[in-house]
Parts: C-alpha cells; sequence; structure tokens
C-alpha cells in the first residue's frame, strides 16, 4: 500500500513535504486522468487543511490554494474579479468544478488552464511555502511553460494573492471552443478595464490557449489607456495580437485563426467589461 | 481502515486511500451502479454526491471520502426515485450507461433549485456525456419532475408511448459488461501495437508468466481454431491476437491473465517493436508499388460495388444545368459511454461469454471459430449495452475472454479503457467523394455519376457493406433516370473502419444533398420544392431499377413547408440560415438473407414467454418487438414475459443493425404471434376476431357470446416444455444485384426529412444551431416516445459529424479531445412522424435507426452555406475551417 497523508495543518504537509518524495494532491481532475486505479508513490492530499480554502482580505485579496471552482464561483468578489468567476463556470462541467482547485490549476501548468489569464490581468501573485520560509512570486515567473512552473520540490502553491491595486475596475472572461460544455479551449480571454470620465484609465488583458503559456499584451493595454469605451476596438488589431501572441497550429485550430479569433475574442471582453 | 457513509449507511474499508472511488464503490463494494466511462472526469458517468455536491467518482481518492456522505444511484432517496420516475415517463434513458451519472447530476441540481429552467439544466449536466438520446428527453425530465397526473396506463398497443420495458433497471444501474464476473476471475489485460505498422518480437515469456500474479500469457501461437474473424465471412482477415506485423496503432497482438486482486500492469511486458513504413491514406494505400496490406488484395483494395443505370455520361452532356462536388470526411468514433467490456466462465462444458454485443450469434460463430469449438459449446449472453452505434456488431474481447477461460478452466473478465476502446475498435470509414448530377431546364434531376474511394483500415470488417450500399443510396430518394455510382473500400494502416450508423449512406448524403442545393440555385427553384419536385414517388424506379411501393419522401419533404416558410422569413443573410436535406435507407441487408426468428410460449403457469433474441442496445427492441407480439397475439404487453437474448435460450433474431429489427424481427414476432393465436382459436374452435384474455392460469377465449376457458395447467408441455407456443421466421424478399447493381436489394425503405436552423458566428466562425425540424416516415409508429428518441439521437450523431468529430490516431484516443456533442449543443427538436405504411412492414412499420443520422449533417452544412455563402467540401466544419471559407467565399 503506497502512503498517503491527509494532513490538517500546513506546518504537517510542509514537514512531510521536507521528508520525502511526496506528490501534493489538490483536487485530482489533472492528476488522475492517466493513472491506474490508484496513483503511484507517496501522495500528500492537502484538501484538509483548513487554512488553504476559502477567500480572505480586505486589501489584498487572498485565495487559499484549495479554494475550488464551485467556491470561487459564488464568492462575493469586486467586479475586476468576475472574470476570474466566468472562467471558475468554464472549467470541465460541474463535477470538475467542485472538485479542481485554482492551486492545481496552477501547478497543472497547462497552456490551456482556465484559471491563467483572468489571473494575469489581475497581477495575481502566487504564496509558496516550505520549511525554509515564503516567497511571493508574480505569475508570469511562476509559470515557466508547457507543465514546468517555479515550485521547488519542498514547497506547496499556498495561496494566490490579488493585489488591491489590482482589484480596480470592470473585467470579463471569454472562451472558444468547438462546443458548449467541457470545453477545451481553442482561444480565451480575460479583460480588465478602469474607466475615468469617459476614457480607459488601465487596462490589463490575457490571452491563454495561444501560446505556450497565456500571456499579458502590453502593447495593445498600453494602446487602449486613453480611448473612450466607444473607440476601444480600435487598439486590437489583428497584427498587434500576432505580435504579442506569435500563436501555436495544433488539431483545434490554425495559427491565424488563433491570431483572428483572439483579437475578436478581445474586442468582446473589452466591451463586455467596460459595461 | 476508511469509515465513510454511503447512501446512508456506514460502510469499512481497507484500500490503499489513492484508490479512485469509483473502483472502491464497483469492486470492493460491490455497487455497480455508478459507471465507468473514462477514468479522466471526461465523460460523468461515474457521478455521484459526495457531501452533496456532484463530483466524478473517477477523480476522488477514497481516502478523502473518510468521515464524509457519499451518494449513488443506489440511494433510497425519494427525490432520486421520483426523478427516475420522470425518466422512464420522458424516455430520457435509452441504453442506460450514462443513466446513473445523469440522474445524481440532476438531483444535485433539484436539490439546489427545485424549479430549474432549460439553460440551468444544462448548466448542472454539462459535465456528463449521453451517446443516444440527443438529451432532449432528459432535459424535459429534469423540467418535468413533478408527478404527472393520473393518466391511463398504456397497454401497450401500437402507436401508444409504452415506456421501455426494460427501464427500471436502466434507471437503477444496469448490468453492463463490466458488472458481472464470476467470483475469483482472471483479469485480462490486452498488449497493443504502439505503431500503425510494425513488426515485433516477443523477450522471455515463460519469465513473464511466471511473475507473482500472473496467470498466464497467450500469443497468437495459443489459438485453437483459426485465427481469423470478420464480419462477413468471405472476407474474414482480422487476427484475434495478430502475429508480426501488426497493422494498426491498437492491434492486440498478446493477452495477459492476471490474478484477481492483481493490479493490471503490463509495464515491462518483454516485446520489441520494429516500427515499419505506415501507409496512412487511401491515396498512398493505391500507389504504384505500395506494399499489400493483405497478399490476395491488389491495389490494397478490399471491394469496389458499383451501379449503373442507362447512360449517364450522355445525360449529363444534354443537361441543362451540371453541378460538380467534392467531399472529404473523416474517421468518427461511435464514443459510446460504455467501452468493451465482459467475461467468461465454463458451465458443464459450455464455454460461456457475457459481453456487450449487438450480434450474439454472429459472435458465437466467429468466436467459436477461432477457438475451435463446435457451436453448441459455445454460448453468448448479451450483457447490458451501453450503446453500440455498429462497433459493437464486430467481435472485439470475445475471441480473448473465450481464449482464456478455455485455456485455463478459469473464468475470466476484460474491461477495455477508454483508450483501448477508441484506438482499437472500428470506425466510421473517412470517404473521399466526387462526381456529378445534372437536371433538365425545369429542374428534374436527369443522371448522376460519383465516385467514392472509403479508407477502410487495416482489416475489412463492415468495408464490403459500405461499399455495395452507397452506390445504392447516393442518389438520395430522388428520382434520378442515369446513374454510374461506384464505391472502392481501400485498406490503409488506420483504424478498421466499419459499421457505423448508416454504411457510409451520411457520407454519400453530405456529398449529394449540399450539389443539390447547388443545383436548385443555378435551376433558380427553392431548395425544398426543388427535393418536392424530384422526390420518389411509389411506381418510381430506383438507381437498382427497383419499382417503389409505400414511398414516403415526398410527405415527409411536404410536412415541412410551413416550418421552411417561417424559417426563410427568418433568416439573415451573413447571420442565420436555413437548410435542408433528405434521407432514405433500406432495411436490412443489402440483397443477401437475414432472417430473424421468434418464439413465444404460453406458459402452463400463465405467462406470455417472448424468446426475444434481437439485442436491445438502447433503441428499443425489448418494447417495440413486445408491443407487436402484444398486438398480433391479442393480450396485452403486461402479460409478456421477456426471455433473451441468450444463444442458448433464443432462437436467432439476427444482428442489431441496418436498421431491421422492428421490421425484420417485427415481422417474425408478429408471424410468431399470429401462429399461436391461431394454435389458441383451433383449440377453443372460435373464430378469427374472438377476444382473449389471461388470468392466472386461464386463457378466456371470447368470441361473441361464446366463451371458451383453457386450463393451461391441464395442456400437456410441447417440445419447448410451453402449453402451448410458436416460432416463426420472416426474412426479407430481395433480389440479387446483378454486375451493374441493378435488383431489389432491400424488402423496405424507410425516408426522412430534416430542416436545421443555425446562426453563425461571422467572427469566428462558430455554429450555433437553433432548431432541428425533422419529418421521418416510419410507416406506422408502434411507439412514439421510442421513435422520437431515436430520432433525436441521431440528430446529435450528426450534429457530431458535421461540426466537431474527427478521430486522429493516437492524438484523440479520450473524450476531451475527440469531442462528441454535450447538453449544450443539441438544440430543441421537432419529430413530425410520417405514416406511410408498407404492406411488407409489421402493422406497416419501418426501420428508422439509421436513417434519422443521415440528413442532419448536410442540413447543417446547407444552412451554413444559406447563412454565409461558404461551401464546404470537408466535414467537420471546425469554426476554423468555416472562418477560412467564409474568407475564401468573400
Amino acid at each position: 500500500m503506497n502512503a498517503f497523508a491527509r494532513p490538517q495543518t500546513l506546518q504537517d504537509a510542509l514537514s512531510l513535504l521536507g521528508s520525502g518524495r511526496w506528490q501534493p494532491l489538490a483536487g485530482g481532475t489533472d492528476i488522475y486522468p492517466g493513472m491506474r486505479q490508484s496513483l503511484p508513490g507517496q501522495v500528500l492530499d492537502l484538501t484538509a487543511i483548513k487554512g488553504l480554502s476559502g477567500i480572505s482580505g480586505s486589501d489584498d485579496l487572498r485565495i487559499g490554494a484549495c479554494t475550488t471552482w464551485s467556491e470561487l464561483a459564488k464568492a462575493k468578489l469586486p467586479p475586476a474579479a468576475r472574470a476570474l468567476q466566468q472562467a471558475a463556470l468554464m472549467v470541465g462541467g460541474r463535477q470538475i468544478q467542485n472538485a479542481g482547485t485554482i492551486g492545481g490549476n496552477l501547478c497543472n501548468a497547462s497552456p490551456a488552464a482556465d484559471g491563467v489569464p483572468p489571473l494575469l490581468a489581475l497581477d495575481a501573485r502566487v504564496e509558496l511555502a516550505s520549511p525554509r520560509g515564503t516567497r511571493q512570486l508574480a505569475l508570469p515567473d511562476f509559470l515557466l511553460g508547457p507543465r514546468r512552473t517555479a515550485r521547488a520540490p519542498d514547497e506547496l502553491l499556498t495561496a494566490v494573492i490579488l493585489p488591491a491595486a489590482s482589484l480596480d475596475g470592470g473585467s470579463a472572461f471569454v472562451k472558444l471552443g468547438a462546443r458548449a460544455y467541457l470545453v477545451i479551449s481553442i482561444a480565451m480571454v480575460a479583460a480588465r478595464l478602469s474607466l475615468r470620465d469617459g476614457q480607459i484609465s488601465a487596462a490589463a488583458l490575457a490571452v491563454g490557449a495561444c501560446s505556450a503559456t497565456a500571456r499579458r499584451l502590453p502593447e495593445i493595454e498600453a494602446a487602449l489607456t486613453g480611448l473612450s469605451a466607444a473607440s476601444a476596438g480600435e487598439a486590437m488589431t489583428e497584427a498587434a495580437v500576432a505580435r504579442a501572441l506569435s500563436p501555436i497550429d495544433d488539431v483545434r485550430a490554425t495559427a491565424s485563426y488563433r491570431t483572428s479569433a483572439a483579437t475578436h475574442l478581445l474586442r468582446r471582453a473589452v466591451a463586455e467589461a467596460l459595461q | 481502515m476508511i469509515s465513510f457513509a454511503l447512501n446512508g449507511e456506514p460502510v469499512h474499508l481497507d484500500l490503499d486511500p489513492t484508490t479512485r472511488l469509483t473502483e472502491a464503490l464497483r469492486e470492493t463494494l460491490g455497487r455497480k451502479g455508478t459507471k465507468v466511462g473514462c477514468d479522466a472526469g471526461d465523460c460523468g458517468a461515474c457521478t455521484v454526491m459526495l457531501d452533496g455536491a456532484q463530483v466524478c467518482a473517477c477523480l476522488v481518492p477514497v481516502g478523502r471520502v473518510a468521515g464524509r456522505q457519499v451518494e449513488t444511484v443506489e440511494s433510497p432517496a425519494p427525490d432520486l426515485d421520483r426523478l427516475k420516475r420522470a425518466f422512464l415517463r420522458h424516455g430520457a434513458a435509452q441504453c442506460g450507461i450514462c443513466t446513473p451519472g445523469m440522474l445524481m447530476a440532476g438531483v444535485d441540481l433539484l436539490r439546489r433549485t427545485p424549479r430549474p429552467t432549460e439553460a440551468e439544466v444544462q448548466d448542472a449536466l454539462g459535465g456528463v456525456l449521453c451517446r443516444c438520446t440527443g438529451y432532449r428527453k432528459i432535459i424535459s425530465a429534469i423540467c418535468d419532475v413533478d408527478e404527472a397526473p393520473a393518466e391511463p396506463v398504456a397497454d401497450g398497443a401500437i402507436g401508444q408511448s409504452l415506456p421501455r420495458l426494460d427501464g427500471a433497471a436502466k434507471v437503477a444501474g444496469d448490468n453492463f459488461g463490466a458488472d458481472e464476473a464470476l467470483e475469483g476471475s482472471l483479469l485480462l489485460a490486452a498488449i497493443r501495437s504502439p505503431h500503425p505498422h510494425a513488426a515485433f518480437r516477443f523477450g522471455d515469456l515463460a519469465a513473464y508468466a511466471a511473475r507473482p500474479g500472473v496467470a498466464g500469457v497467450f500469443t497468437a501461437a495459443d489459438i485453437p481454431g483459426r485465427n481469423l474473424f470478420g464480419a462477413i465471412p468471405p472476407f474474414a482477415d482480422q487476427p484475434a491476437l495478430a502475429e508480426s506485423p501488426a497493422r494498426f496503432r491498437g492491434e492486440c497482438v498478446a493477452l495477459v491473465a492476471f490474478e484477481p486482486g492483481t493490479d493490471p500492469d503490463t509495464a515491462g511486458f518483454p516485446i520489441t517493436w520494429e516500427p515499419l513504413e505506415a501507409l496512412i491514406t487511401p491515396a498512398e494505400a493505391e500507389a504504384q508499388g505500395a506494399p499489400r496490406l493483405h497478399a490476395s488484395r491488389p491495389d490494397n483494395r478490399l471491394i469496389e460495388g458499383q451501379v449503373i443505370k442507362g447512360d449517364s455520361h450522355r445525360a449529363l452532356e444534354e443537361a441543362a444545368h451540371v453541378i460538380e462536388g467534392h467531399m472529404q470526411t473523416s474517421f468518427v468514433e461511435h464514443a459510446y459511454i460504455e467501452p468493451e467490456a465482459g467475461s467468461a466462465w465454463m458451465e458443464d462444458g459450455v464455454l460461456v461469454i457475457r459481453a456487450c454485443t449487438q450480434a450474439p450469434v454472429m459472435d458465437r460463430d466467429e468466436t467459436a471459430a477461432v477457438l475451435g469449438l463446435p457451436a453448441d459449446r459455445l454460448r453468448i449472453i448479451p450483457s447490458a449495452v451501453g450503446g453500440g452505434f455498429g462497433s459493437k456488431l464486430d467481435v472485439s474481447l470475445q475471441p480473448l475472454l473465450g481464449l482464456v477461460t478455455l485455456k485455463t478452466g478459469r473464468p475470466c473478465r476484460m474491461i477495455y479503457s477508454r483508450a483501448e476502446s477508441m484506438a482499437s475498435t472500428t470506425k466510421r470509414h473517412p470517404a473521399e467523394m466526387t462526381g456529378r448530377i445534372g437536371c433538365d431546364a425545369t429542374g428534374r434531376i436527369v443522371a448522376l455519376e460519383f465516385d467514392g474511394r472509403f479508407n477502410t483500415g487495416a482489416y475489412a470488417s463492415w468495408g464490403p457493406t459500405v461499399a455495395n450500399r452507397v452506390p445504392v443510396h447516393v442518389s438520395g430518394p430522388y428520382r434520378t433516370p442515369h446513374v454510374t455510382a461506384r464505391a472502392r473500400a481501400v485498406h490503409t494502416h488506420g483504424p478498421i473502419s466499419g459499421a457505423f450508423r448508416g454504411f457510409g449512406v451520411p457520407q454519400a448524403a453530405l456529398w449529394q444533398e449540399t450539389i443539390y442545393d447547388r443545383l436548385a440555385e443555378k435551376v433558380g427553384l427553392d431548395r425544398l420544392e426543388f427535393r418536392i419536385l424530384n422526390a420518389l414517388e411509389d411506381g418510381d424506379a430506383t438507381a437498382t431499377g427497383q419499382v417503389l411501393q409505400a414511398a414516403g419522401i415526398a410527405p415527409c419533404l411536404r410536412a415541412l413547408r410551413p416550418h421552411w416558410a417561417r424559417a426563410l422569413q427568418e433568416a439573415r443573410p451573413g447571420r442565420r440560415g436555413v437548410g435542408v436535406a433528405s434521407c432514405w435507407y433500406g432495411c436490412g441487408n443489402t440483397a443477401l438473407p437475414n432472417p430473424s426468428t421468434i418464439r413465444i410460449g404460453l406458459s402452463r403457469d400463465g405467462k406470455v414467454m417472448l424468446h426475444q433474441g434481437a439485442t436491445d442496445i438502447g433503441q428499443g427492441a425489448n418494447t417495440v418487438i413486445s408491443q407487436i407480439a402484444a398486438a398480433a397475439l391479442g393480450l396485452p404487453v403486461a402479460s409478456f414475459s421477456l426471455i433473451g437474448p441468450d444463444t442458448a435460450l433464443t432462437p436467432d433474431a439476427g444482428k442489431t443493425s441496418a436498421s431491421r429489427q422492428t421490421f425484420v424481427t417485427g415481422r417474425a414476432a408478429q408471424a410468431s404471434a399470429t401462429a399461436l393465436r391461431a394454435a389458441i382459436l383451433r383449440l377453443a374452435n372460435a373464430g378469427d376476431g374472438a377476444k382473449l384474455a389471461l388470468s392466472d392460469t386461464v386463457l378466456t377465449v371470447s368470441d361473441g357470446p361464446t366463451r371458451r376457458q383453457i386450463a393451461l395447467v391441464d395442456l400437456p408441455p410441447d417440445r419447448f416444455g410451453y402449453a402451448l407456443s410458436a416460432e416463426a421466421t420472416y426474412d426479407p424478399p430481395t433480389v440479387a444485384l446483378d454486375e451493374n447493381g441493378q435488383g431489389s436489394p432491400y424488402a423496405l425503405y424507410g425516408f426522412g426529412a430534416q430542416m436545421v436552423e443555425l446562426e453563425v458566428d461571422p467572427d469566428l466562425g462558430t455554429i450555433r444551431l437553433i432548431r432541428v425540424t425533422a419529418a421521418h416516415d416510419v410507416g406506422r409508429t408502434i411507439n412514439p416516445l421510442l421513435a422520437t428518441g431515436q430520432i433525436e439521437g441521431g440528430i446529435a450523431q450528426g450534429i457530431g459529424l458535421a461540426l466537431m468529430e474527427e478521430y486522429l490516431p493516437g492524438r484523440t484516443e479520450n473524450l476531451h479531445d475527440y469531442l462528441i456533442p454535450t447538453i449544450g449543443d443539441v438544440p430543441p427538436i421537432e419529430s413530425l412522424l410520417i405514416e406511410v405504411p408498407d404492406p411488407e412492414g409489421p402493422f406497416g412499420a419501418k426501420g428508422l435507426g439509421e436513417h434519422v443520422l443521415i440528413p442532419t449533417a448536410p442540413a447543417i452544412l446547407n444552412a451554413i452555406r444559406h447563412a454565409t455563402g461558404a461551401d464546404h467540401t470537408r466535414v467537420p466544419v471546425l469554426p476554423h475551417r468555416l472562418l477560412a471559407a467564409m474568407k475564401g467565399n468573400a
């Protein structure tokens, strides 16, 4: 029988992690597929650790790594996090949303991870804990590439931090696939915009499933700033999107399609975020 | 020790805590109601409630449920029971494999939202896939969960929506192939080729077989009989266990039997692969000098079928309008939610195999040949079948199960993984089709020329059927005086293409019906009226020269007229379009015998025993055959008990394919019941109009004022042990096709036409289906609830064919990369049941199962063209392909 631990405290979890080769397990929705009827090796189940679930904070928002998509979707959050909540309702079916966690989604580091574009648009940071201490990384510094993160073997991702400064404005998430539910994205977009006196005062845009990792689009964000809501569409051109993404060709779509689709999705997300 | 509450009862398990909850429920606790379709959270069949929230049990480590509440389909909760009754009332369960998952997701919703909207149902059930129903009846069951007002119980007369007779088992969690095995069964695992074409060598098999937990290793050398099977005996070419080289990715080359309780992990199996050059496309396979997959088949051609009538070349030269068209389709996976599974054991010297199948007698004969057994020493008991759609006509694991039990004398079981099921079983043939259709200045079709190349993969399977059916049907249900049509099946090192709902006709209809829209445009006729103008009528000859009776296509098309007029008004250029397409389909084998036999016995204890050998894979044969038999006998369905299918207990009712069971087995049931009735009337000396009543063991025959009572216990048992019984066989009368494909290949045809309304997103190339209106001529409706269930399910598969399904070996061997429609992808469907009775059908009834899929995809393509002007010559129309076509058009 394999070792299986389900600690109640972070401290217990970290000391186990420091003592051997443990595989952290959160929702399990990305780990079980492809496995046999049980998991190999030593499995460290994180879902009983109370401090890892739920959303707290009055300034920065702190989302526990083991917070499920369902919990996120029904939480009361500012409009800036609406994109994240919309994404939560598009991760798999309801069964997956009830089990899958935001931390697991980030650690799995799929190019098509639904949580990533909204979190990029929120300038999210991740908190990593180890027996050596705690550190925070900006999300782009954590996600190194497909299935690769900056998490050290003795570290646990404990929380996602949404900085107060970025919890401003409205936001929207749109996801494109070839069917209605259980969609693996062809492309997805998150947009967060602040409007002051009829002008866009800040813009944060991110696109997923079009490049090896999801990306922010700083050039377009800058072009949007200062525009009116009505003229925002002009800033989002296929050429600028292509420069930002260098999209991929795969069985789900061609690169040129992704460029065009991402451009339209950006326009729609921006329009929705500005409503 | 892991303790939790299962359906309110405490349970304690001593298990690896990372064991999947599905495995713990099913294998340790023996609760088989929770089904496994993918082990990856892609299908939702294993949905259970964990502390009141739906989860996929396959993704939950059992250690995590300690101290918590787990609720499954076996729960006695009254609200679950109420939902089960709604499912039965609405016909929301067909094969039943997704039903437990649907019920649990439904209960989860209803506990949060007692009166849900359709959108809320879709959101809540979006994670459970169904391949049979098209989801619409599931939605209506959940939205109408409250008890229906008391209404008279349907007695099952012809035309009544009798809920399916096997429905109670379906909503309880039926017993599928993976759900039953004898105690102590060995667990089998296959070694499969990871390459499309590869030589292989075994290492030290004896050493591997001596490993702890391994009970035996089996290869081609162990096959006692002829190591070849195939659905069509003269073409049998597929080994149960291949010898080197393997000819497709997923081909089984060896088998390992594991002791019960052992993890059936084949890592380290001693085999060395040497990949060889693979012929992937038919063009490569037909290229000069290409190596042969099978020595006896030059040019890698399995077969070519043709139909030649008149002089199409000259007729097209003289035609006022001619349109040339091309169409290409992909491999399509059946994607039933039940991966192949079964078990085997010895019983009194007879090998018994219980597995999912559509064709028990074919399984028996093919497996007996592989195992070198006489047919009477092999018994096939079909399990409940979690969807088939054609693929479970071919044997899959039956010879493997049989081999191990025969060799070891021990019971065994085998369950395919999702990836294994997808890689190793048959697909719809990819087609490359080209040709021309012409009409005169008034729009009357004069001629058609067609050439189709079908990728039949590594082995024959049903390739010959596709090659023969396509030329017969490629004209569509339209008068076409001059026809030259050829279709050939070409071997490649691709997946085996076999039978899939329609045997090639859906592909051909895509080609023909899209050309029809372009022709109508050229002539300047309305697209629906153009079809009505050319619709086959009684007395018309088909492309094979067969003179039709009971041609129902024109009534179907005319029934669409008011809907069409409305839809045209609501259409918007660039955005919203409407399309129409037709189907026809000959029921039963193409000019080959395909008899069905039905036995009905009146038992001495007063039961009507229906020996029903037509496998019900969800389509409803158990119910429909009972209704037909009851009507012909003159007793209510409620007095019937079903026996079988079981090759030891039921006469051969043939395979569940070719839309033949309602027709062919229905006729056999009607004849058998009529014969039994005649015997009863003779015994009672009563006239034809006498009424029968069965009460306990007394059969009362009332003929006007005369009443005669027959005490069944007093009658001597006949050869079957019954007080009275009858057996009858029906084989549809056909005339063989000559060298030009002329003859009468089918005794009966069914017809239909569908209209699709949709909206195109011109920026993204995505499609939103708005509504499907489906008119199908069923001859005579036996059971409207089941008939509309077939229509809705066929349309869902047609949607998949048109818009999303494309199987790529090695790339899409799971249910998240291979996309099938979800509950949000099937729009409202209005079914119009048209009745043009066929004198050959039972009470006039015609087949329906395959017809329903054929028009959907071409109607979608025609609606897309109507909205955008873009022509499509390839399916699926993925968003990037649609956008490219629209840009090309602009």
